[in-house]
């Protein structure tokens, strides 16, 4: 049994401890990130679990990874390298495909296919959404202020959010009309947003995809289209809402980060599951890991999802009843679910042919937004969907580092898969049964696919917060809904990354501005960490 | 390829011209000494990807090779260049800059030793005339063999991978800056380990008759492995993430200038290292000893810039609005999401970690938003991948 001393000292080794630990090295801190698994990376990881292939286990592509924040911890002298997109796709049950190309033109062609006037509305719905997006950057890096509070700072801070709102600075400010808007489009279900839009089914389906990945809302429900929102936020150079591959898989982003921290002088503990937060007076001051080594650290730093953290790790005892209730009816509800599929060829598909770069993004299996309705249907009568909806990729295509030379690797993302089944629980029967589920409805748009599987890693909510820590399994550590959102994320009154213990913070997903591999969150609570220890650094992003 | 002088067709076509004019979709071509190279063939960020991920094929036939044949050979070129070559061994390759009396420079390359008495310079301006001068009094012919060599750069992580499914034997342990005789799918080749993409790169050289095997051979893998033929815009982007300075965009050639204030020494170029002032007489060491003892009035760096709007064409400026200099190439780079540039800085602001200031136009929605960006002087080589240097070769 060891006993060691830093001045901060984070739990969780996924992307957002990482990048808080890397800022806060950065400002010459002695940081140690203590991991409970034997590799770092939570969501964003890539392993070799079938020999030859390298999986993105969990998240799978790349969007939202803020791009300060990659310059600031020099990632890509660390390794990183996005690949973009050349386009996507979904398919139907009548041969028939409908794709997105990075080529406008070939878009354009591409949905007038469908309808000429939801291919002219296309331009309207990106230039409506692109404005979105640019209302809410600014909003990613802020510390979200308190509403009710007369301190200074948030009065400020509320200031300051109420110009980004007006987006004087980059957009001449918002007009009146354009307020509720924004506010509408916040709020609404996806569905009802882009029925303003367009008029064929496949084109509001396959946008649609973007509104429920990973959230336990329909495309009915209202505040789904947030969601797409916050798939549409981020960018690859400059192109807002496109999406890319980290090059060797996920786990390269979060590998880039830990080889920053430790130039930085940080360390990193794996293999470290902690046992208890060490709370004297209402003070942390420490933490005891599993194998009994003694952490002592001036600040502490959760990664861990708020239930996790306030659940499972800090004693009840040392909470608020009140701030404890609330955690306890925070909104983490598991839902997707995660195939990664080692391929002995190309699939042929019996709608895209090989060489249409629709082929090398992300492809889904959809037909119209009352299916993925449906498929949300069966999830809330606690059974996987008989029609899940499907977003799948072919990565190596692109990056030639995932498979062996002439083999593929295929990440698929299915929505909706319960994290409790209605009869009974889940069984080693029932998630193999659920991998064949998926597997057959692959299978019916192609003509090799059944052939060419070498192996598959099937996951299902269950496998996602075991492995990840992830409570349920939800993707975001907590789900994008309004109530759930900015000020009140994740606990009205604690969403400036502090908790009611003093010196304990929080850092990931569960906390503004949200899930996705964004790192946004993380270096948003290294710059308050930072400012109350009255320390500064240089960045491109605080 | 019919090349014979034509007044309705004043551009040259390369050996590779049916592939490459099959390949650009776009028709976007540029001119680059006489030649039609394409500038764009579909998308310029799949292109300028496809070096960073896999491997890119860049048409670079029109680069200008003069063989120095004869007993003086490594003599002629000692006196030219700036850099001691007396040392060079077969095979070996050395970065050269040349400068006139007056210690501008004139242009950079590469010079390829076959042996002691045969020499070859690879450049991208003309220099016939620079060089017969020089070579007065030498024992040398120097002789420009630019059209009878077909050429390709095919540069990126996968370069060697293929060329190694390919049956290129050895390949893999080419050394950074050496070349060597190849069989190349049944074409005899000259391959180095060289080019200007600043990461695993090679550059093929053949004849014109094996050109279009050469290029049909290196897409060979396309359905493992996506290679791209990569334009000219494509090798500006990676040419600056790699720190490469070009003539008569970063300074102006010193054959070429108008205005004499407008040519640059290697010291104001940060070339320096490429200068040694300890060997044999050459062009312009006089003017360039004495310029050594003297303080810099310019210097062109490497400037990492706040924000993502490009700095093109901007002038900079010190923390009192004091103009001090110039842009001359600028980008967001892809790979580093940073937004970087080469400028000129005065004596105040050479040294690494100065700050200065650029003035951006960016251009949006047909009005320019003006940007007062902070600038960080920093080293011009942004991009520097440990798989540029490894021997051998990721295979």
């Amino acid at each position: 049994m060891s006993k060691s001393i830093y001045d901060v000292a984070i739990i969780g080794g996924g992307h957002n401890g990482l990048t808080t630990a890397c800022y806060l090295a950065k400002a010459g801190l002695k940081v140690v990130v203590v991991e409970k698994q034997s590799y770092v990376g939570g969501a964003a990881v890539s392993r070799e679990i079938h020999p030859g292939w390298t999986y993105s286990n969990c998240s799978y592509v790349c969007s939202l990874l803020r791009p300060e924040i990659f310059r600031d911890l020099e990632l890509s002298k660390y390794g990183l390298q996005i690949i973009p997109y050349e386009g996507s796709a979904s398919m139907l049950d009548d041969g028939r495909y409908y794709a997105h190309y990075n080529d406008h033109d070939l878009t354009y062609r591409s949905i007038a296919q469908f309808s000429k006037k939801d291919a002219e509305a296309y331009d309207r719905f990106g230039k409506d959404v692109m404005r979105q997006c640019k209302i809410i950057k600014p909003l990613l890096k802020m510390t979200p202020p308190d509403p009710t509070s007369f301190a200074p700072k948030d009065i400020m801070g509320l200031f300051d959010f109420a110009k980004f709102f007006a987006a004087k600075d980059e957009l001449g400010g918002l007009g009146e009309k354009e307020i509720y808007d924004t506010i509408r489009f916040w709020t609404m279900s996806v569905r009802d947003y882009l029925e303003e839009y367009f008029e064929s089914d496949i084109v509001k389906a396959h946008l649609a995809g973007s509104a429920i990945i990973g959230t336990a809302l329909g495309p009915y429900s209202p505040g789904s289209a947030y969601v797409l929102l916050h798939h549409y936020m981020g960018e690859v150079d400059g192109t807002v809402g496109a999406w890319g591959y980290s090059r060797g898989g996920m786990g390269s982003i979060t590998k880039a980060m830990a080889a920053s921290l430790e130039a930085s002088g940080g360390e990193i503990k794996a293999g470290s599951p902690v046992n208890e937060i060490l709370i004297k007076n209402n003070k942390s001051y420490g933490m005891i890991l599993e194998n009994g080594d003694e952490i002592y650290a001036n600040k502490i730093v959760s990664n861990l999802d708020v239930k996790r953290t306030f659940l499972k790790v800090v004693e009840k005892k040392e909470l608020p009843e009140d701030f404890y209730n609330a955690v306890k009816k925070f909104k983490i509800r598991g839902s997707s679910g995660k195939l990664n599929i080692a391929l002995d060829d190309l699939p042929i598909w019996k709608s895209i042919p090989e060489g249409d770069p629709a082929g090398t993004g992300d492809l889904h299996i959809t037909q119209s937004i009352e299916e993925m309705e449906g498929a949300y249907d069966d999830w809330k009568d606690g059974r996987w969907s008989s029609l899940p909806y499907v977003d799948m990729c072919i990565p190596s295509i692109n990056d030639p580092t995932m498979a062996p030379q002439g083999k593929h690797y295929m990440s698929v993302f299915v929505q909706y898969v319960p994290y409790n089944l209605a009869d009974g629980g889940w069984t080693e029967e029932k998630r193999l049964e659920f991998g064949k589920h998926v597997m057959r409805r692959i299978g019916n748009y192609s003509t090799n696919f059944n052939d060419i599987i070498n192996h598959a890693e099937i996951r299902t909510p269950k496998e996602l917060e075991q492995e990840v820590g992830l409570t349920e399994g939800n993707i975001f550590q907590g789900e994008l809904t309004m109530d759930q959102l900015m000020f009140n994320r994740p606990i009205p009154g604690y969403a400036q990354y502090k908790t009611p213990i003093k010196n304990l913070y929080m850092c990931g997903s569960s906390t503004h501005p949200g899930g996705g591999v964004m790192g946004a969150p993380g270096a948003n609570a290294a710059r308050e960490i930072l400012i109350d220890l009255k320390k500064q650094i240089n960045t491109h992003y605080i | 390829m019919d090349n014979t002088l034509s007044f309705t067709k004043p551009l040259l076509e390369t050996p590779f011209h049916k592939r490459t004019f099959e390949a650009c979709y776009n028709n976007d071509w540029y001119r680059w000494a006489g030649y039609k190279i394409a500038r764009e063939y579909s998308n310029t960020e799949l292109e300028y990807t496809s070096m960073r991920n896999t491997a890119g094929v860049l048409d670079i036939t029109p680069m200008h090779k003069y063989d120095i044949k004869g007993k003086d050979a490594i003599k002629f070129v000692d006196k030219l260049v700036t850099r001691d070559v007396t040392q060079i061994k077969p095979n070996q390759v050395m970065y050269i800059i040349w400068c006139n009396e007056d210690g501008n420079v004139i242009d950079d390359g590469t010079v390829f030793c076959f042996d002691k008495h045969h020499l070859r310079i690879f450049c991208a301006e003309r220099n016939l005339n620079w060089f017969s001068d020089t070579a007065i009094g030498f024992d040398v012919e120097v002789k420009d063999v630019s059209d009878s060599i077909a050429a390709l750069a095919f540069q990126g992580p996968l370069s060697c991978k293929i060329l190694h499914l390919l049956n290129v034997k050895n390949i893999e342990n080419l050394k950074p800056f050496f070349f060597d005789n190849f069989n190349l799918n049944g074409s005899k080749v000259t391959i180095s380990r060289t080019g200007f993409s600043g990461d695993l790169g090679y550059e093929i050289w053949c004849n014109p008759e094996e050109a279009i095997n050469v290029w049909d051979s290196l897409f060979k893998f396309n359905r493992d492995y996506k290679i791209l033929p990569a334009g000219m815009n494509a090798l500006e982007m990676v040419r600056i993430e790699a720190g490469f300075i070009q003539p008569n965009a970063d300074f102006m050639s010193a054959e070429q200038a108008l205005r004499p204030n407008r040519m640059r020494t290697p010291f104001e170029l940060g070339m320096g290292w490429l200068v040694d002032l300890n060997k044999n007489y050459f062009t312009g060491k006089r003017i360039l000893n004495d310029l050594k003892k003297k303080p810099l009035t310019k210097k062109l760096v490497g400037l990492d810039i706040q924000g993502d709007k490009p700095a093109i064409g901007s002038v900079l400026y010190d923390k009192n609005r004091k103009e001090i200099g110039i842009v001359t190439a600028g980008m967001w780079s892809p790979s580093l999401k940073s937004n970087i540039a080469f400028g000129y800085v005065d004596n105040h602001h050479m040294k690494i970690g100065s700050k200065v200031f650029a003035e951006i136009y960016h251009p949006e929605e047909l009005e320019y938003k003006k940007i007062w960006a902070e600038c960080l002087v920093v080293k011009k080589q942004f991009f520097n991948p440990q798989r540029r240097h490894k021997v051998p070769a990721d295979i």
